[in-house]
């Protein structure tokens, strides 16, 4: 049996980006010992990259905005797929989770007269997204960061110790989550610095990794992005939600090569920025779909006058929703319309001073001066779609941020699914991170406080999970033979295996999807699902990259079967899943959500069968949308999404 | 697209000891010296270690020292080096080595948390802070620090004196003080907290000889000597040694109509 150090906490928070750490101080203050274990160190996770802002119908910029609106913008933009009673809790408890940043010592940029300025963005029908420039993630994860001092330091007053109450595990990665039988009894985890294994007992778990982006090759997610809480789920038994639903930020860069993908705020849209072809046209108004057609300004004249008098104008089409921005874009680049590097063009130099695009979007103008050495100011961006975020994720109780299949299990942020449908608005990140970050925290601290008996570790359990941890240590190649070869091969290398995987998702499951490409796709995980079992690493367990690589495989491998088995399955084009096969959307689906489970869930390895897989497909029935809340919504715009049957019940 | 192959030197070892290494590598269009470290990994030392997130100039992990010079990897571009520049890239020289580029950061943590918390004005509930722009935006200069801790890797009062560790906070936190400080609502005044004379009591502003190195090598260009620890100072010498300022700290003021 492995010696393996055991701590006892409340509750456990894997991930301390915005949805951890506001889990994890909501789980302090309801009096639970809380452990937060985060793969970087403190303050660093993915959260800082967000720019744009927090979405909150405060209604400090327009007056006519509250709740209602917000719920409706949300809803449309997931094309009415959303879990709608999370879109309702996000709507209401939004401004209430930003005004409470403010009160641990965030500065938002203000309107004249003293409020949070708000900003417009893509999908949402008035100023709504609290800022601080184009930095908002940054703002918000150092203000959360700062609460969880300050509780520490309330706890050091009162005990002598800093970390009583509250720890931060920095630079640990969980491979297992652990359970008596279909509860949940702690987490199996390794320091990355030491390689050194330990074990946190607790009855509850939050997971708030966030995504899955390091999957697909141009991305504009960290390294921290590989599906690490969706896999955690999964093996602990718990489905994952519409895993087929990904979103494609329209604007990443595409130049120079190095940093194709990372991130160009949508803010440079909400803030007067246009896309233009390679013809110089604003292309975007050839693309407003009939579902948007009311909404959105049919000419460049009124697309214009709409950022002074936006009572009287449509918004510009450049505002649309990400799915449809990031679909024309690739039409127009197929077209043969692009810009030189693959991309359209993104423009602020002609329609603004200098001097308000340094102040209103400074790390743009940074970003771009730095990387790709061009003035933003001076010229336009080259632009493209990256892979941004995932919709699908754990599925969750809608109120307490439970996932379904294994007690004590809870998720929050981009890893939970439902809240965003099949596409999300621009901004509703940061909120959803706040009220469901919070919610999880609440109910964990909750369930955990209120056990008479807690769930026990199994040393079997653990012992597995650290065979698992050390395999790519002893990891060889198959036998001579084995593979139908006359040579053994030597171990894979996890770098390589990684690359090919980003390649397959990015060609074969990408922004555009088609029957075949998905099918070759399968085959493919299947093939490097085989390799990666001899993923092999070299050097010793203190701060190895590649061994950390090759652990994280498995659950990328793991997350990008459930794209691309979800994809496959769903026949229809909705939000962040374009079937070039089946283009339009397809109202019958609208009340299907397709759920992945493991196939073998008893902790057996990977199944390396393509067609079988290691993930089964199952179908449910949405709940039908409360009558008030369908009642928020004009007829018209309802028979464009629901059913026959729906609207008439 | 031109590819050339370029000459690396990159410290390896722990804590043990450990030296530079060789390395001759691949460098194409656009990249930076952070490309160059992953293809070393990915192509010929897969256990190098480095820390990375963002590759983007916005998480601050990446710090190391490009030919002696504290940069953030990922925003070091190798067309600023010459192609037959022998590239050297070491971990930060303050903190103690862990392994290869990694360094134990752990100091920062430690005095991030020696620094009293904002503290919310009584009486004003969530929704009821109002504050002018013009009266946030020194805060939020300080406010983009991304914590890379090149400043605190960078300043001389600790990068070869270990022993002021214990009383120096470093320019990142002491403008962590002044952010506060200047925060337009914060009450610690009120319970009693004087932030200016912590900073020089606790937090060592005082072994702050404004050389401004710290604001050399800021990625996000914040004029860290300029804006904060030159107001801060000036600001708790008025208190400490200001005739005036003290007496009038002494005498209550006269109260309104009486």
């Amino acid at each position: 049996m492995t010696v393996v150090e055991r701590q006892e906490w409340d509750v456990v928070v894997v991930g301390a980006g915005g949805a951890g750490l506001r889990a994890a101080i909501e789980a302090r203050e309801r009096g639970a010992r809380t452990a937060v274990i985060c793969k970087s160190l403190f303050g660093k996770a993915h959260t800082v990259m967000a720019e744009g802002g927090i979405a909150a119908a405060m209604g400090n910029a327009n007056p006519h905005d509250n709740w209602q609106v917000h719920f409706r913008d949300t809803m449309r933009g997931g094309k009415f797929l959303n879990q709608w009673r999370m879109a309702e809790l996000h709507a209401r408890e939004a401004p209430d989770r930003v005004w409470e940043l403010e009160t641990w010592g965030a500065l938002f940029d203000r309107t004249k007269d003293g409020r949070i300025s708000q900003r417009n963005f893509g999908g949402h029908e008035y100023p709504r997204l609290a800022h601080v420039g184009d930095r908002t993630g940054l703002e918000l994860i150092r203000t959360l960061q700062q609460k969880v001092v300050a509780l520490q330091q309330e706890d050091e007053k009162e005990t002598g110790e800093y970390e009583s109450r509250l720890k931060v595990f920095q630079e640990c990665t969980v491979t297992r989550v652990l359970k008596e039988r279909d509860r949940v009894s702690g987490v199996f985890a390794y320091e990355r610095e030491t390689g050194r294994f330990f074990v946190l007992e607790a009855p509850a778990v939050v997971i708030a990794t966030g995504g899955i982006g390091k999957s697909f090759k141009v991305t504009s997610n960290s390294w921290e992005y590989t599906g690490d809480g969706h896999a955690l789920a999964l093996l602990a038994g718990a489905p994952l939600l519409n895993m087929e639903f990904v979103q494609f930020h329209p604007t990443g860069m595409v130049w120079p090569p190095s940093v194709k993908g990372i991130l160009v705020t949508e803010s440079v849209r909400g803030d007067g920025g246009v896309l233009r072809n390679s013809e110089d046209e604003r292309f975007m108004f050839d693309y407003i779909p009939d579902v948007f057609k009311e909404k959105y300004a049919q000419s460049e004249e009124e697309a214009d006058r709409w950022y002074d008098d936006p009572d009287n104008n449509r918004r510009p089409p450049e505002l649309l929703p990400r799915d449809e921005v990031a679909r024309a874009i690739n039409a127009e680049v197929k077209a043969g319309r692009g810009s030189p590097h693959g991309g359209v063009f993104l423009d602020v130099s002609t329609r603004m001073p200098a001097e308000v695009i340094r102040r209103r979007l400074p790390s743009m103008y940074h970003q771009f001066k730095e990387l790709a050495d061009v003035d933003i100011t001076a010229e336009p961006m080259e632009v493209g779609p990256t892979c941004h975020y995932v919709m699908g994720g754990i599925a969750v109780d809608s109120d307490t941020a439970a996932a379904r299949g294994a007690t004590g299990l809870y998720a929050a942020g981009e890893v939970a699914g439902g809240m965003h449908g099949s596409n999300r608005l621009g901004g509703n990140s940061l909120s959803d991170l706040l009220v469901f970050g919070r919610r999880a925290g609440l109910h964990a601290a909750e369930y955990a406080t209120g056990l008479a008996e807690r769930p026990l570790v199994d040393d079997i359990q653990v012992d597995t999970a650290a065979a698992e941890a050390l395999r790519p240590f002893s990891a060889e190649g198959p036998a001579p033979g084995e593979d139908g070869e006359e040579q053994s091969h030597p171990p894979e290398n996890p770098y390589t295996l990684h690359q090919e995987l980003q390649q397959t998702m990015n060609d074969l499951v990408g922004i555009i999807r088609r029957e075949p490409e998905m099918q070759q796709a399968l085959k493919k995980l299947a093939e490097l699902r085989v390799r990666a079992r001899r993923a092999g690493v070299e050097g010793h367990r203190q701060f190895n990259p590649g061994w950390h690589l090759a652990l994280d495989l498995r659950n990328m491998l793991l997350v990008s079967e459930c794209v691309a088995r979800a994809a496959l399955e769903r026949t229809e084009s909705r939000g962040g899943h374009t079937r070039e096969d089946y283009p339009t959307m397809d109202r019958a689906w609208r009340r299907i959500n397709l759920l992945c489970r493991l196939t073998d869930p008893t902790g057996g390895l990977a199944a390396t069968d393509p067609v079988r897989g290691q993930i089964t497909l199952g179908r449910e029935t949405t709940e039908p949308i409360r009558p008030d809340l369908l009642a928020l919504f004009e007829k018209e715009e309802l028979v464009k999404y629901l059913a026959e049957e729906e609207l008439y019940e | 697209m031109s590819s050339y192959e370029a000459r690396f030197q990159v410290w390896r070892g722990d804590v043990g000891g450990g030296g530079l290494e060789d390395f001759k590598v691949e460098v194409n269009d656009g990249e930076v010296v952070l490309d160059i470290i992953h293809r070393l990994q990915a192509t010929q030392a897969p256990d190098l270690a480095v820390r990375w997130n963002c590759k983007a100039g916005k998480c601050g992990s990446c710090s190391a020292e490009i030919n002696g010079r504290p940069r953030l990897m990922c925003m070091t571009r190798m067309s600023v080096f010459g192609r037959d520049e022998t590239i050297t890239v070491t971990p930060l020289r303050t903190f103690p080595v862990i392994r290869d580029l990694v360094t134990d950061v752990g100091f920062n943590y430690r005095k991030a948390r020696e620094i009293p918390s904002f503290v919310p004005p009584p009486g004003l509930g969530p929704g009821e802070y109002r504050m002018q722009q013009e009266d946030v935006d020194r805060s939020q200069e300080f406010r983009k620090c991304i914590e890379c801790f090149l400043c605190q890797n960078t300043c001389h009062v600790v990068r070869d004196h270990d022993e002021n560790k214990q009383v120096f906070a470093g320019p990142r936190f002491l403008m962590r003080v002044a952010e506060l400080d200047m925060h337009p609502l914060d009450a610690a005044q009120e319970t009693g907290l004087d932030r200016k004379r912590t900073a020089q009591d606790d937090h060592g502003l005082g072994y702050c000889n404004i050389t401004k190195c710290c604001t050399e090598v800021c990625p996000e260009n914040i004029k860290i000597t300029d804006n904060a620890l030159i107001p801060l100072k000036e600001r708790a010498i008025d208190r400490k040694y200001d005739p005036l300022v003290w007496l009038g700290s002494k005498i209550s003021r006269r109260p309104p109509g009486g």
